[in-house]
């Protein structure tokens, strides 16, 4: 009935907008699965316990992405607990303190820029900072990873710290409670979701990274401690992965599409851990 | 707010339990440690000499940082390695500068095909034609009819140093290509039929074909007797002032003994103690 | 007495806050002071203008010429190409799943965009030579697949994620009211969304164009293995050289005048960037105010 209404150029227009929508839509879906199935398809039958649980022996020819991973797992550890009291004080300072308008200006500016940087950038100025000072390591990666994640930290802890009601605030001010005991006890226990999210998001940005580890956290397949790695050279997944593909020994191809696999698999966990704790989050607000 | 805090802390005790576990798994019989950096190329002889000396040496903790020969060179200099690793022989102002090189190995240089191209053996001379430009099609080199398309390595790399300085092409090279890693360049003429580039011997794989230069075939006998001419050295970087630690001097005799020329053999290069 | 210890500590721990805070202004001015520093001596001894400008670039030569210009060129090109190809299909993409895709199917392309982002670069480059590579030889007949068209479509693959988001989430915030009104007009939805919805959403969606930008020209460890790496002037089939390649390439190797030819790079780089980060900001503002 309406169809009829309108002129045959309305519905030319109407016709093509839609079918480039569908298109585009289309596209952006076959390049991912299309993406994903390769990955997959070349990656997953590489996948064996023993790539998994063992480090690379040159004697016997064989490749083991324990140190690898570990060397990820304690990237992401030391990268959080640094970044974390920064962030989410920062985020504090910015919601509860700043009675400094241009100041916080200038922070929430400083905060856009370093999420603007791309990473090669990021690599160079963590391999001027920290790598040059005291040799590249997983600290001088994980400071440089901390640089990184600090506004995706900060923005978050301020996101859930607005959604703390200002009324909880008044009410403790109105008991007599100083500034740091509310904050203490009311602000910062309603920020628990935007730092939890932060961390996700965190680990996923960590995970995923290359650019801004090699030239900072070394290159190395050794298998170590959390505190002996910190201060020793060691590639983590993303870093093998492009090892493995640029000087593939025997098996070496296929690791890297291995690693690119697991890679892949990690960054789905870490996006439905993110949309659940979204959900749970949201489900315990709404109580 | 107290789940985190109980999460936090099992992390923490896996954590020191993994730190713990991997600390123990180290006999000590001989401890300090060994520091290597440098050359990409020689990424297998190392690892091979390293493994095997760790294997040995239980408290010794051996790591090896594949950097790149300019940055081992400087990382000797600057006393953040003990051995720098250098896919080229010291210039001189680098010697000049307090270095010592010890030649570990040599390796050839392979020049590489698509496996489709009936081309199977240019001389030198042909090949320095090729990159230089001066011939574009196969046709002029024996081949198909098709333009050549020139693969190489970026500048720095210790192996188009190499290559070039032995083919005479330094800086008159006409690349369609200046790939970063042997495995790009094998990958990048293993999906060309027209493509020519060079990559170490130690690190060929069979998805390319190896031509002979001069009919000779880059193998261990040919490198080690100079007939396949297309080679250069893998070098151990040290200061010429300053000793070597315990375990980083064990390292380096172990490595230039005889003990070690199997090891290095296996890994693709030729051993020359 | 207890009043002013109470003070006191709410002055330290406002302190600490402070301090908290100052830690990303002090990041960014620490970034920007040693590129800046470590940039300069190269930019001195070779001067600025023959830097900029000059076409050839050979660091490792006997006499070296450190002209850069084919690496802006390249950069500023495949950009724009990477935005030309990836912005129209974002954008419409975004349309979709922000107004038409029912909620399952929007789910669905929304998490496959999200993997699509966090897809290592290092696979897109993999991928992008052993499939992109050959394919680009083929279709045009060239001899070699590698060229700033090959760097161009894995850009625009690779900004793809965020323009979609970020205009999604612009398109999802114009009010309600607004596609009533249009509606209640007589327009059908499709024009709705076209002609209401998209311009007044604008300044978002020039936002996530801008974001695909600094992506685009911040990229290093894919177009380094699918463009050739060649230090040429850029042409759409030519093998060709980024800002970003440029650095990343020869740092591992580079030593002297070289390595600081290459902080030099990266300083022009980076103020690119904080170009472009100064152009989001603009529009950021501009759409949270509701222009």
């Amino acid at each position: 009935m309406e169809n009829n209404s309108i002129s045959t150029g309305r519905k030319a227009y109407i016709a093509l907008m839609k079918g480039l929508c569908l298109l585009s839509a289309a596209v952006t879906c076959g390049i991912a699965l299309f993406l994903i199935g390769y990955v997959l398809f070349k990656g997953v039958p590489s996948i064996t316990w023993e790539l998994l649980s063992t480090r690379p022996s040159y004697l016997a020819g064989t490749i083991g992405i324990l140190p690898d991973i570990l060397n990820t797992v304690y990237l992401i550890i030391a990268t959080l607990l640094i970044v974390l009291p920064l962030g989410v004080g920062a985020a504090i300072y910015l919601t509860e303190y700043a009675q400094n308008k241009r100041l916080a200006a200038v922070i929430e500016y400083a905060a856009e820029t370093l999420s603007g940087i791309p990473s090669i950038i990021f690599g160079l100025a963590g391999m001027l900072l920290f790598a040059n000072t005291f040799g590249s390591c997983l600290l001088a990666g994980a400071l440089t990873l901390v640089i990184m994640n600090l506004p995706t930290v900060m923005r978050t802890a301020q996101e859930s710290l607005k959604t703390v009601p200002a009324g909880y605030r008044e009410g403790a001010f109105g008991l007599g409670a100083g500034k740091w005991r509310v904050v203490r006890t009311v602000v910062l226990p309603g920020c628990v979701d935007g730092v939890v999210t932060g961390c996700v998001l965190s680990a996923g940005r960590i995970l995923g990274e290359s650019a801004a580890l090699l030239f900072t956290a070394g290159l190395a397949h050794t298998l170590n401690g959390f505190f002996a790695s910190l201060a020793s050279p060691g590639a983590a997944l993303t870093v093998a992965l492009y090892l493995y593909a640029k000087e593939p020994g025997p098996g070496g191809a296929e690791a890297s599409f291995a690693i690119a696999a697991i890679l892949m698999a990690l960054t789905l966990g870490i996006n439905l851990i993110a949309i659940l704790a979204g959900r749970y989050f949201k489900r315990r607000s709404a109580l | 707010m107290r789940k985190m805090q109980k999460w936090m802390g099992i992390a923490l005790a896996a954590i020191a339990a993994v730190s713990v576990l991997s600390g123990c798994s180290r006999r000590a019989n001989m401890s300090g440690t060994v520091t290597t950096d440098g050359s990409t190329s020689m990424e297998k002889v190392i690892g091979a000499l390293g493994e095997a000396f760790q294997n040995e040496n239980n408290g010794v903790a051996f790591t090896y940082n594949p950097t790149g020969s300019g940055s081992g060179i400087t990382a000797v200099r600057e006393g953040r390695c003990d051995i720098g690793l250098s896919s080229r022989s010291l210039k001189d102002e680098e010697k000049n500068g307090g270095l010592t090189e010890t030649i570990l190995a040599l390796d050839g240089i392979a020049v590489i095909v698509h496996p489709d191209n009936p081309v199977s053996d240019l001389d030198v001379d042909t090949i320095a034609k090729l990159y230089t430009g001066e011939i574009t099609n196969w046709r002029d080199a024996g081949g198909n009819d098709a333009p050549v398309v020139l693969i190489g390595r970026e500048a720095g790399s210790g192996t188009r140093d190499g290559f070039e300085s032995i083919t005479g092409t330094s800086e008159k090279c006409q690349y369609r290509q200046e790939l970063t890693s042997t495995g790009d360049v094998v990958t990048a003429v293993a999906q060309n039929p027209d493509a020519i580039g060079y990559a170490s011997l130690a690190n060929l794989s069979d998805n390319v074909k190896a031509l002979t230069v001069g009919g000779v075939a880059p193998t261990e006998d040919t490198v080690k007797d100079g007939s396949y001419v297309i080679q250069r050295p893998f070098v151990l970087v040290t200061k010429a002032d300053a000793k070597l630690s315990g375990a980083a001097q064990a390292f380096f005799d172990f490595a230039t003994s005889a003990d070690a020329a199997p090891l290095i053999a296996k890994a693709g290069a030729v051993a020359v103690h | 007495m207890i009043r002013k210890r109470q003070q006191l500590v709410e002055t330290i721990i406002h302190g600490i806050f402070l301090l908290l805070g100052l830690v990303t202004v002090g990041c960014v001015l620490l970034i920007t002071v040693y590129l800046i520093l470590s940039g300069i001596p190269a930019l001195r001894q070779v001067g600025l203008v023959p830097f900029l400008l000059g076409d050839t670039w050979e660091s490792t030569a006997k006499e070296p010429s450190f002209g850069i210009l084919p690496f802006v060129l390249t950069s500023v090109y495949g950009t724009a190409g990477a935005i030309f190809f990836g912005v129209p299909v974002g954008f419409f993409a975004a349309v979709y799943l922000a107004k038409m895709a029912p909620a399952r199917i929007k789910a669905t392309v929304e998490s496959a965009v999200s993997l699509l982002a966090g897809i290592p670069s290092v696979v897109y480059g993999l991928v992008g030579m052993l499939i992109l590579v050959p394919g680009i030889r083929t279709l045009f007949r060239v001899p070699d697949g590698a060229s700033l068209l090959a760097a161009i479509v894995v850009l625009a693959i690779m900004i793809l994620p965020s323009i979609i988001k970020v205009s999604v989430t612009a398109l999802e915030a114009v009010p309600q009211e607004y596609e009533d009104a249009s509606l209640a007009l007589g327009a059908t939805p499709v024009e709705t969304y076209f002609r209401v919805s998209a311009p007044a959403a604008k300044s978002g969606i020039a936002a996530a164009v801008v974001l695909g930008v600094g992506r685009a020209i911040g990229e290093a460890m894919a177009v380094m293995m699918v463009s050739g790496n060649v230090p040429n002037m850029p042409a759409l089939f030519q093998s060709v050289r980024f800002l970003t390649t440029a650095v990343a390439s020869e740092m591992a190797y580079s030593s002297g005048l070289q390595r600081q030819a290459l902080f030099s790079i990266a300083l022009v780089l980076y103020l690119f960037i904080l170009l472009i980060n100064a152009a989001l900001n603009f529009f950021l503002k501009r759409n949270k105010e509701g222009g």
